[in-house]
């Protein structure tokens, strides 16, 4: 079986991505995807000029195939692929691929936007900006930890967990 | 009082930077992630800040964890900001 989980510096090709995932399966009605991009506006109005990720080798890979074995539980799909790049990247790259195929569209829609709402407040990633002011971490938010209380899940990561 | 062990410590991100180092080879008594945590909090500078920063995170053999959780030789244990991929 294809590796389902690949971090990696280098770009990737959603097309390419999307055929192999559904490659040779008549069980498949629907391919849904999510792709990540770099954005070039930081919040305070400076542009960003440079994006870089870090990640935890081992645990990242880890936690995001236990993320795609939960969504398994949660929903009726056939098969999931995430590609998450890391190193430096430029404004208009892309930075994720989350995709999930299924019979119906409904139950890809849901899983994917379960995996990215999962992914962004659990899988060890760490972005870095650099704007003309300088470099800085980004701040985890917690608007991110709301979209992940919606699937019945407490996130503490922008706002750690009571009696944590 | 528990036999000493070695565990292997990683830091990451901001973490990472505030102490200069990403891995290191520790010597314990502590029973939990939590009491090494502690331990570690008392080294004084640079980890007293860089390990009591808002929200820090931690990991115990790649997995998140709270704390309460043993501790045995051999183990990795992770320390790092709130993440933020995607």
């Amino acid at each position: 079986m294809a590796a389902r989980v690949t971090i990696q510096p280098n770009d990737f090709d959603v097309s390419a991505e999307l055929a192999a995932l559904r490659r040779g399966d008549g069980r498949v009605g629907a391919v849904c995807c999510f792709v990540g991009t770099v954005r070039d506006v930081y919040p305070d109005g400076a542009r960003v000029q440079q994006l870089e990720l870090e990640h935890y080798p081992g645990m990242t890979e880890r936690a995001i195939e236990a993320m795609i074995e939960q969504a398994e539980t949660r929903f009726d799909m056939l098969g999931a692929r995430v590609v998450h790049r890391v190193g430096v990247l430029q404004p208009c790259d892309q930075i994720v691929l989350v995709a999930v195929t299924s019979a119906h569209r409904g139950q890809s829609f849901l899983a994917c936007e379960f995996l990215m709402d999962y992914l962004k407040t659990q899988a060890p990633f760490w972005k870095k900006e650099t704007t003309p002011k300088g470099a800085h971490w980004v701040d985890a938010r917690a608007s991110d930890d709301d979209a992940l209380v919606r699937w019945g899940i407490q996130a503490g990561n922008a706002s750690p967990l009571p009696g944590a | 009082m528990a036999d000493e062990k070695h565990v292997t410590l990683r830091y990451f991100a901001s973490v990472r930077e505030a102490l200069g180092c990403d891995t290191e080879r520790w010597q314990t008594r502590a029973a939990t992630v939590a009491a090494l945590h502690a331990e570690l909090l008392n080294r004084g500078a640079p980890w007293a800040d860089a390990l009591s920063a808002k929200g820090l995170r931690m990991a115990h053999n790649h997995a998140m964890v709270a704390g309460e959780v043993a501790l045995s030789a051999g183990d990795e244990v992770a320390f790092f900001p709130p993440v933020t991929g995607g």
